[in-house]
């Protein structure tokens, strides 16, 4: 009988390329065969290398072989949502304005994934530029979520998400500037965690807000969870905002004890807008974990009304200026046919970019220009420190805070685009753990009434992951031996 | 000043200076700031504004800005940021510059300064740090424009003065203080035709006696000292010109065109563009430690002010010699470093200020190019004091230590040019002369002083240079006393 390679966690696969009971080439052979089912579908790639996807996972298994690779990871098929740079390889963020951009680099957060020997399938899917909440900005079509294809997977690293959730790859990487990795996680009804700022180095992450922008993994559990960011974590020279940090072995979370955790349940995330059977779904897992031992208690974080506003305002702001260097001049899109600098510019700009980015481009620059920076851009940086002295505040009571993700489980195909103000709404439990600079994991809690999966959201203090990932592992552990419901329950390797 | 109708115009002057410093990498990258190279080979995916890229602070950029900080006078901000200035236009290949806007490095120095009016000080508002564009290139003939980044990231830094500067010779002399302070600093080479300093100039004029400034101007593209004075002069007329045609100035930038001396509308203030500057998200703010402005403290050289008041006290040179010699850090380290060696600071002080400075002139060279080495002036002062060589031998050989810096010592053995001082030797060569140049030898009998030349000069030959004219003309004039005639 075959192994069942497609039902394997990352770390499982792992294990049994260790052990030899399979290999990279199978478990790569494996993925593709999936995709040739279901990408037609989904549509989770962009880009999709499966020539060079066999050809790294043979020189992986042959280093593996020669004993130079034997870390958790090695022969494992990854995807990477596509605004993180892969050297020779397309890198689009979903966008006309980078179609047929190939970076001479890679970037960081890839490469020390590849040194512990995972291998690159191809590029996923995304909001153009990372600007969205359902994948459906994307200049290369939608992604469709596994879990109920007439939905959206969330965005924006919907492709990501949805390539994990419908096995077209182990794990994947995303970004998360304002719930851009935790809200598809919960959508597709797998794992992601954006990591504390500056954990994860962001040489090679093409910026959308810079000073909210982290890449963090998604995965099939909690363990996957780890063992990624574990092997993709790193203090980096080249990015001036990477963090020192001594304590990045983040499988020592894995932990099945909340015993004594103080958990707060912030009353705001509570209110208006959410959905019945996401408060109900969250407030059981805060339940379990009561029964676990954890000191549960709700509280009131106060400001959470001002942190949309303030995100758009600092995002857009960061973005506007980020996105400047798409001119025309140096690579990807140019329109064609324009004399004068000038004019080029215009018609490149109106040409390469879709509506949402003009969209935020225009509102940044608007709260940047003269006259309207103190009004705006200021502001909300004010706005940013208070959200984070109110973090401050409650981590000095709790060890971790429980919500939801999102108000609601992933909205049909098309209904979100036409209202972009409540598309930004739907963001209200994310963003406000970007403007303040922590860690939150996204893991599943259950179903509504349509079958669609709901997202467990645990937000910690700044290098806090292992608390989370304690949390975290401790919920889902007593999830899958109570229902099995919450989270897809990964298959063992039946021989 | 005085206008056409009878009125006195003040000019208000402020200063923007950029200079580049002398880092080895640029301020963001690890590319070479090396002038020249091919287009676009000192570039990498930072400076050259590739996707995902970031910029990294390079130290040295901080230490040079706070070490002519701390020269200037400055209050050094300790946690200074940097900022964007967004504006598009293909020679930054971000269409942001990284600058300083909200918390530059330095604010409030100073600058004392000499002109013919006497000494006076030049309030500096701040000083920034920032980097480079990159260079257009226009290409006529295939009617397109290229960009060569290799530039784009070089690190520079701007001295804003405050409008304290009242005429072109006051604003040369400021400028000349701080490109010596500058240079001595090793921070940056200071040079206007090569651009590694460039000036802009804010320029208003206004009643004398009137406390509200004027409209001002600033003006661009002053590429030598020279243009910088010419490009006042011309503003300042044409400015007191508009007013007494009862025109306004226009606040805008113009730019200087060298050639035809004139100035032409770069842009107005209306279409001034909003830069839109915020604090960059990718680079932290700059924390200095007290540990750290303490080290660049100690690290500062004697700057040159330091070193006139010491000169005078110590060498006893005279006071132009003093200014000519600390007027570059070459020249100052030749004579310490000579001096030192030798104790001889005047003689070292003279060969600096004649055979030098004529050399410089001769080859149109700069101070800071001079080749030859302290220990080598210091070699020949001591041949020349001690009777080794004359006085004709030692300037070829100083040529020769100029050109090539050989050392003198050696060169002197190598070319045989030592002085004789074999008197027998001496005496042989002199009653040879005597005895070939009877008509001279009558000539001097007869009075004729003129003839005594030419028999030095003679001696001097047949010798090869190697005599000592003091002894020539001693023996000369002892053995004609008693030759007799054949």
């Amino acid at each position: 009988m075959h192994m069942n390679i497609l039902s394997c966690t990352a770390a499982e696969l792992g294990e049994a390329i260790r052990e030899g009971r399979t290999d990279a080439m199978e478990a790569m052979r494996a993925v593709l065969e999936q995709i040739d089912k279901t990408e037609e579908e989904y549509h989770c790639y962009v880009t999709l290398d499966r020539e060079g996807a066999l050809e790294r996972a043979a020189r992986v298994q042959r280093r593996i072989e020669a004993g130079e690779l034997t870390g958790p990871l090695a022969g494992v098929p990854m995807a990477v949502k596509d605004n993180l740079c892969t050297a020779g390889m397309r890198t689009t963020c979903a966008s006309r304005m980078l179609e047929n951009f190939v970076p001479s680099y890679t970037a960081e957060a890839l490469l020390n994934l590849e040194r512990a020997g995972a291998v690159l399938i191809g590029k996923t899917n995304m909001d153009e530029f990372a600007m969205g909440s359902t994948t459906e900005t994307s200049y290369f079509g939608v992604t469709r979520n596994p879990e109920n294809t007439e939905h959206v997977p969330g965005g924006s690293s919907g492709g990501s998400a949805a390539a994990v959730a419908g096995k077209e790859c182990f794990f994947a990487l995303g970004s998360d500037t304002g719930g851009s990795i935790r809200q598809p996680a919960s959508y597709c009804g797998v794992v992601g965690m954006k990591p504390t700022y500056g954990t994860v180095s962001r040489y090679g992450l093409i910026a959308y807000g810079s000073s909210l922008d982290q890449i963090g993994p998604l995965t099939k559990d909690v363990r996957d969870c780890a063992v990624v960011l574990e092997a993709m974590a790193s203090h980096d020279e080249k990015d001036s905002t990477s963090v020192k940090r001594e304590d990045m072995d983040f499988t020592a979370g894995l932990l099945e004890d909340v015993e004594g955790m103080r958990i707060g349940i912030p009353r705001d995330y509570f209110g208006e807008g959410i959905s019945d059977e996401v408060k109900c779904a969250v407030l059981g897992a805060a339940e379990c974990l009561r029964e676990q031992g954890a000191l549960v208690e709700e509280f009131d974080l106060s400001l959470t009304e001002y942190a949309i506003p303030a995100y758009y305002t600092i995002a857009a702001a960061e973005a506007s200026s980020n996105l400047e260097r798409f001119d025309g001049v140096k690579y990807g899109y140019r329109a064609p046919g324009e004399e004068g600098l000038h004019a080029m510019y215009k018609r490149t700009r109106s040409e390469g970019f879709g509506p949402e980015v003009k969209r935020r481009i225009m509102l940044g620059s608007f709260v940047l220009s003269s006259g309207y920076y103190d009004a705006y851009y200021l502001k909300a940086l004010r706005v940013k420190n208070l959200i984070k002295q109110a973090f401050d505040k409650a981590f000095s009571r709790f060890d971790v805070i429980l919500g939801p993700v999102a108000p609601a489980t992933a909205p049909r195909l098309g209904e979100s685009l036409g209202d972009p103000l409540k598309m930004y709404l739907g963001d209200i439990y994310t963003i406000a753990v970007n403007l303040a600079g922590l860690p939150a994991i996204s893991l599943p809690c259950g179903r509504d009434g349509r079958g669609l999966p709901i997202g467990l959201q645990l937000i910690g203090d700044c290098f806090q992951e292992k608390t989370l990932l304690r949390a975290a592992y401790t919920w889902e552990q007593r999830a899958k031996s109570t229902s099995g419901r919450a989270v897809s329950r990964p298959g063992g390797l039946a021989e | 000043m005085r206008g056409n109708m009878g009125k006195e115009y003040e000019t208000v002057i402020g200063l923007e200076v950029h200079v580049e410093l002398a880092t080895r990498t640029k301020i963001f990258c690890g590319c070479s700031t090396a002038f020249g190279g091919a287009p676009n080979t000192h570039t990498c995916p930072v400076c050259a504004g590739m996707p995902g890229a970031l910029p990294v602070l390079n130290r040295r950029v901080v230490e040079y800005a706070m070490a002519v900080g701390l020269a200037l006078n400055c209050d050094i901000v300790r946690d200074c940021k940097f900022d964007r200035k967004n504006y598009f236009y293909p020679d930054n290949p971000q269409n942001y510059q990284i600058s300083q806007l909200y918390l530059p490095i330095c604010r409030d120095g100073f600058v004392e300064i000499e002109t013919a009016g006497g000494s006076r000080r030049v309030g500096i508002h701040e000083i920034h740090m920032e980097e480079d564009a990159g260079k257009l290139i226009h290409d006529e003939w295939e009617d397109c424009s290229l960009v060569d980044y290799n530039r784009s990231g070089v690190p520079l830094i701007e001295i804003v003065s405050r409008p304290d500067l009242r005429s072109a010779e006051e604003v040369m002399a400021y400028l000349e203080q701080l490109r010596l302070t500058i240079q001595y600093l090793g921070a940056s080479d200071c040079k206007l035709q090569e651009g590694s300093m460039r000036a802009d100039v804010n320029l208003s004029v206004r009643e004398t006696g009137a406390s509200e400034f004027g409209t001002r101007t600033e003006m661009k593209n002053l590429n030598s000292f020279r243009s910088v004075r010419r490009a006042i002069e011309n503003e300042r007329e044409r400015q007191i010109d508009l007013l007494e045609a009862g025109e306004e100035v226009v606040q805008e930038t113009r730019r200087w065109d060298d050639e035809r001396e004139c100035s032409y509308p770069m842009r107005s203030k209306e279409d001034a563009r909003d830069y839109r500057y915020f604090p960059d998200p990718d680079l932290p703010p700059v924390y200095i430690s007290q540990g750290w402005l303490e080290e660049i403290r100690d690290r500062q050289p004697e700057l040159p002010w330091e070193k006139r008041k010491r000169y005078g006290e110590e060498y006893g040179i005279p006071d132009n010699d003093i200014e000519i010699i600390t007027g570059s850090r070459r020249l100052a380290e030749l004579f310490e470093g000579a001096s030192a060696l030798c104790g001889q600071p005047k003689k070292v002080s003279n060969w600096l200020m004649v055979e030098t400075q004529r050399l410089l002139k001769e080859q149109g060279m700069e101070p800071e190019d001079i080749r030859f080495s302290p220990e080598h002036l210091a070699g020949l002062v001591k041949l020349a004091e001690k009777g080794e060589i004359n006085s004709t031998v030692a300037k070829e050989v100083f040529q020769a230590m100029f050109d090539r810096d050989v050392d003198p010592e050696s060169y002197v053995e190598e070319q045989g040019l030592r002085t004789v001082n074999d008197e027998g030797a001496l005496k042989k060569t002199v009653e040879e002369v005597i005895a070939a140049n009877p008509r001279s030898v009558e000539d001097y009998r007869n009075g004729k002083e003129k003839a005594m030349g030419f028999l030095v000069g003679q001696t001097m030959k047949a010798m090869k240079g190697k005599a000592d004219p003091g002894s020539v003309n001693r023996l000369l004039k002892e053995l004609l006393q008693h030759w007799k005639m054949d």
